[in-house]
Order: C-alpha cells, then sequence, then structure tokens
C-alpha cells in the first residue's frame, strides 16, 4: 500500500469509526474541565488534592466495576465523597492541607488494592485493572456521552462562578473573609468541582494517570501566558490538542506497529504533554536566563 | 471674608473598652483608642503582644468578648466597605498567572462571583491606583515574581481602589529591606494626607515610623497607651503599661525601649532595632 497526502497520517477508517468520534468527543469535553479546573488548582496550589483525587478514583473505579457497574460512576462517588472527607478533616488550612489529603489518599489506595485484587481473581476478564488505572477510551459505551456532558457542565460552571473569590481566597483567608467571602463554602465547591474534573479526566486517560491531563496542560499554559484567563483558555487547547492528537496516535499504532497491536491512548496523550511541556519550558526557560527584562514573550 | 466652618477631621474609628479572650486566655483587655480621618497611626508592639489580634478585631473577624468598635460611627461588620486591608503576607507562587494589574482589580470585585468583565471604567480606576501607589513600571508582571516592597505596593493599590475611609496594614515593613522600607512609609503617609483616610500600621518597630505618625498605640502586656508620640513613648507611660520598669532611650534620633534596671532578667523586644542596648 502506497500512502500519500493526508492518508500518512490518519490511516484507513479513523474518520469513519464509531469508537473514534467517541474518543474525539469525550476527549475535547474532558480538556474543557481539566484545562479551567487545572489553571485553579495551580492558583490555589492544590496539585496534591488534585492527584490525591486520581488515586482515590482508583478505588472508586475500581470497586464501580466490581459491583458491574460503569467505573464513571466509581470515580465520581469516591471523589466526591474524598473532598468532603477532607474538608472535613481541614483541608481549607493550608498547613493542615497536605497531612489531610495525604490521610484519605493513603486509606483509598488501601480500598483501591483490595477491590482490584477481588476483581481480578473473581472474574475471568484481566483488563478491569489496566482499564480503571490506565484508561480504555475506545471501549467506553456511547450511552456515556450525555452523562460527561452534564458532569462537565457542573465542574466548568462551579469553577467559573466562584472565580475571583477562588483566587481571593487563595491569597489571604483573613482578607477574603473580611471581604464577605463564604472561604468554607468556595474552598468545597473548588474540591468539588476539581473532584469531577479528575473524575473526567480518569474515565479518558485512567485513574492513575488523570493527574497528568490536570496538571500537564495548566503547567504548560502557565508559562506562555500571565493572564488568568488566557492561561485557562490556553490549557483547554493544549488538552484538546494533546488528547486528539493522542486519539489518533493509538488509531494509527495499530497499522504501524509490525504486530499491528495498537498502543494505549493513555500513553500517547500523557507522552505529548510531558514533550509540549518540556519544550515550552526550554524556551521560556531560555528567555527568562536572559538579562532582566519583564519575561519577553509572553502573553500580557 | 467668610470661612467655611471649621468642622475638623471626621472620627473614622473608635475602639472602646475592647477585651478579647482566644481558648480560654486572656489577649488584650481595655482597649480603647480613637482615629481621625487622614490620620497616620502606628500600631506598636513586639510580635505576639496582639497587634494582629486587634486589627483581627477591627476587620470583624475576631468578636471581643466586651467593648465595642465603631467605624465612621457604625458598629462594625463584617464585609465593610469603609475599611481596606493589606494583610501582612500574601500566598503566591511565583508561576501563577496573574499580574499585578489583575491583583489590583480584584479590590474592587473580587468578592463577586463569577470571571472578572474587562471595562473601560474598571480599567482607568485599575491605572489610576497604579499610578498612586507608582507602579506603573511592574504593573504587567507576574504578582509573584515581584519583590516583597513592590507586592506591598500592589497590595495598598488593591485595599485602596474601593476608596476605603480606613486603611489596616499589617506589618506592612516586615522583611523588607530599608530602602523599599522608606518607600512604603512616604507612600502610606502621603495616602493618609491626600485621601484623608486613616491608617493603621501595625510593626514591631516604630522607627522607620517616628517622623510620620500623628499618633501612637503601643500595645504590651494586654492593654494599650495612646496618644501622640512624645505623650506614650517616653520612661513614665510604658513603665505603667509593662507594668514594671522600662527606659526610653533616645539614639540619634531612633527610639529605644530596653527593660529598666532591676528588670534586666526580662527579656523584651527591643533587641530588634538591630542596636544593643547600652
Amino acid at each position: 500500500m502506497t500512502h500519500t497526502g493526508a492518508s500518512w497520517i490518519f490511516e484507513p477508517g479513523f474518520f469513519s469509526s464509531g469508537p473514534v468520534h467517541l474518543a474525539l468527543i469525550v476527549g475535547a469535553t474532558t480538556a474543557c474541565v481539566s484545562g479551567v479546573s487545572g489553571i485553579f488548582t495551580v492558583v490555589r496550589g492544590q496539585s496534591f488534592a488534585g492527584h490525591a483525587f486520581s488515586d482515590i478514583g482508583a478505588a472508586g473505579g475500581s470497586a464501580a466495576f466490581l459491583l458491574g457497574t460503569s467505573p464513571l460512576f466509581g470515580f465520581v462517588v469516591m471523589n466526591l465523597v474524598a473532598a468532603g472527607g477532607m474538608d472535613l478533616i481541614g483541608v481549607q488550612r493550608r498547613r493542615s492541607r497536605d497531612v489531610a489529603t495525604g490521610v484519605v489518599l493513603g486509606a483509598a489506595l488501601g480500598l483501591a488494592a483490595l477491590f482490584l485484587y477481588l476483581g481480578t481473581t473473581s472474574s475471568s476478564t484481566t483488563g478491569a485493572t489496566i482499564s480503571v488505572l490506565f484508561g480504555d477510551i475506545f471501549a467506553l459505551p456511547p450511552s456515556i456521552v450525555p452523562v460527561i456532558v452534564i458532569l462537565s457542565v457542573l465542574s466548568v460552571g462551579v469553577s467559573l462562578v466562584l472565580y475571583r473569590p477562588l483566587i481571593l481566597s487563595s491569597l489571604s483567608p483573613d482578607l477574603s473573609t473580611a471581604r464577605g467571602v463564604p472561604l468554607r463554602l468556595t474552598g468545597v465547591g473548588f474540591l468539588a468541582s476539581l473532584a469531577l474534573a479528575v473524575s473526567l479526566s480518569a474515565i479518558t486517560i485512567g485513574a492513575i494517570l488523570s493527574t497528568a491531563l490536570l496538571i500537564g496542560p495548566a503547567a504548560t499554559a502557565v508559562r506562555i501566558t500571565r493572564r488568568t484567563g488566557f492561561a485557562i483558555l490556553f490549557a483547554i487547547l493544549i488538552a484538546a490538542f494533546t488528547t486528539w492528537l493522542g486519539v489518533l496516535l493509538a488509531y494509527d499504532s495499530y497499522y504501524w506497529t509490525p504486530s499491528h497491536r495498537a498502543w494505549p491512548v493513555s500513553f500517547f496523550i500523557v507522552s505529548l504533554i510531558f514533550m509540549l511541556y518540556v519544550a515550552v519550558e526550554v524556551v521560556t526557560g531560555r528567555v527568562r536566563a536572559s538579562p532582566k527584562n519583564g519575561e519577553p514573550g509572553e502573553t500580557t | 471674608m467668610t470661612h467655611p466652618p471649621e468642622t475638623g477631621p471626621e472620627e473614622i474609628l473608635r475602639v472602646e473598652a475592647v477585651r478579647v479572650v482566644l481558648s480560654g486566655r486572656l489577649i488584650i483587655d481595655d482597649v480603647s483608642f480613637t482615629c481621625l480621618g487622614g490620620e497616620f497611626v502606628g500600631l506598636i508592639g513586639s510580635n505576639g503582644a496582639g497587634k494582629t489580634t486587634l486589627m483581627r478585631v477591627i476587620l470583624g473577624l475576631v468578636r471581643p468578648a466586651a467593648g465595642r468598635i465603631l467605624v465612621a460611627g457604625e458598629p462594625r461588620s463584617r464585609r465593610n466597605p469603609l475599611i481596606g486591608y493589606v494583610p501582612q503576607k500574601i500566598n503566591l507562587d511565583p508561576d501563577v498567572p496573574m499580574r499585578a494589574r489583575d491583583l489590583v482589580g480584584l479590590g474592587l470585585d473580587g468578592h463577586r462571583f463569577g470571571p472578572p468583565w474587562p471595562s473601560a471604567k474598571r480599567a482607568a480606576r485599575v491605572d489610576e491606583m497604579i499610578e498612586a501607589v507608582d507602579a506603573t513600571g511592574f504593573a504587567d508582571s507576574r504578582v509573584g515574581s515581584l519583590s516583597g516592597g513592590e507586592q506591598q505596593r500592589i497590595m495598598i493599590a488593591h485595599a485602596l481602589i474601593s476608596r476605603p475611609r480606613l486603611l489596616l496594614l499589617d506589618e506592612p515593613l516586615a522583611n523588607l529591606d530599608i530602602s523599599s522600607e522608606r518607600e512604603v512609609v512616604k507612600l502610606v503617609a502621603s495616602i493618609a494626607a491626600r485621601h484623608k483616610v486613616a491608617v493603621v500600621v501595625s510593626t514591631h518597630d516604630m522607627n522607620p515610623l517616628l517622623t510620620v505618625m500623628s499618633r501612637v498605640v503601643y500595645v504590651a502586656a494586654g492593654r494599650v497607651a495612646s496618644g501622640t508620640t512624645d505623650e506614650v513613648v517616653t520612661t513614665r507611660t510604658l513603665s505603667r503599661l509593662y507594668g514594671h520598669d522600662v527606659d526610653v532611650i533616645d539614639v540619634n534620633g531612633r527610639v529605644l525601649v530596653v527593660a529598666g534596671r532591676e528588670n534586666e532578667g526580662l527579656h523584651h523586644h527591643e533587641y530588634d532595632n538591630g542596636e544593643p542596648p547600652p
């Protein structure tokens, strides 16, 4: 077979494949969510909480598999419960925040170990561990799309409504309380929004890798711009670009690899995110190392 | 020739017989003082004397066990637009995507829901404040990348943009080098005079403020003495406040407060000035 032009890039059947369409829709939706949530996670310095949700989600996803329901259901329920737990233990106070997160995270990982063990030993399908932990976007049922869209709108909506209070309360709790910002409500609202974002990211690239989609594009975006709104926009674009390209590469890899075994989508997405981050870091790092000139090249 | 009637500056802050008890411990007791518009008030005391607690009471973050606080004649409440507040420190990583001017704008509407919407009016107001605190040169830099003195300027603009009558600054000089310390003091003094704002600045070292303070509120041993510098910073007043003998010593125009002869074993804060007691 000879390849010409675009057919080199898009292997046969890419545009007509149902699972590919689904993967692109889910990928774009979750990109929007993780872009918004990711930037606020960076602004508030809560990436550890984001990481905790990905591990906690693993427990929920594996429990859902054990019960025979969709992993997404498990991710969402478990992460929302964990968000409540973190709030009760005192995640709002900066100093005790990491400790509280760590305690909840440890407990959840223990549950994940149990559920995955029970899941893999009680059924003949060994794919549970892989699909919960590392994702299986091509195997999603089409009926999941409306659920994903609704959860995405919820997560993005909460973050956007709390936009200014989230920034103000992360600067100084006293200052924002004096200004009348409900500190606890703002914090809990963000945790819930983050819990949903990580759950959606988990269904796309797997529970363990979900932090990569949350933090990676955001970390790259904040290097490019110093405006919060633009950073959110760039993070969304980076997440969408890497997810779509990852889906394409994973699809193509079936044809490109000698054994015709497609490589996981998650691998491609996470690698692309990482390479983009390193590239931007190298470029902006070199600019910054030059004599103090107010970070040129940035979008202001 | 007729002059308008002399009303004098308005009383902006009245603290009346305030007592604060935190988890069973008496922090400050029977604290009373007033501030007028345009006054520069130094809230002086060693670390842990209760300065921050007093500020939090004025802000409405701590409920006093006794006494009352009036701001421009009204009982103080949370979300009081008449009070501007500059916390000692803001938590912000260097790579947080937010420009200094964005932070100033949040002083106007940061407590509201939703993302900020740009408007010509809002931008003009932000520009005006940035100019007022002489921050034009770094208004487009990331807040997290600014020096301590630059961040103080931006936070002052943030607090001032909503046009408060009372401006509270919690240890604004902590962690500043000497030249930015001078600049911040000069800036705050000019704001008090120009905008007729009552400014309360807390500090453990009164020396940078000596030339600009119109009133001293000295906190020690849970009580305060208030008045002009000459009235308060004397051996007699401060000895009575501390409850034991202290000496107030003038060293080339700077003031040192040291333990009196009989109390040499007691530790005080006077070494903060960087000069050993004679």
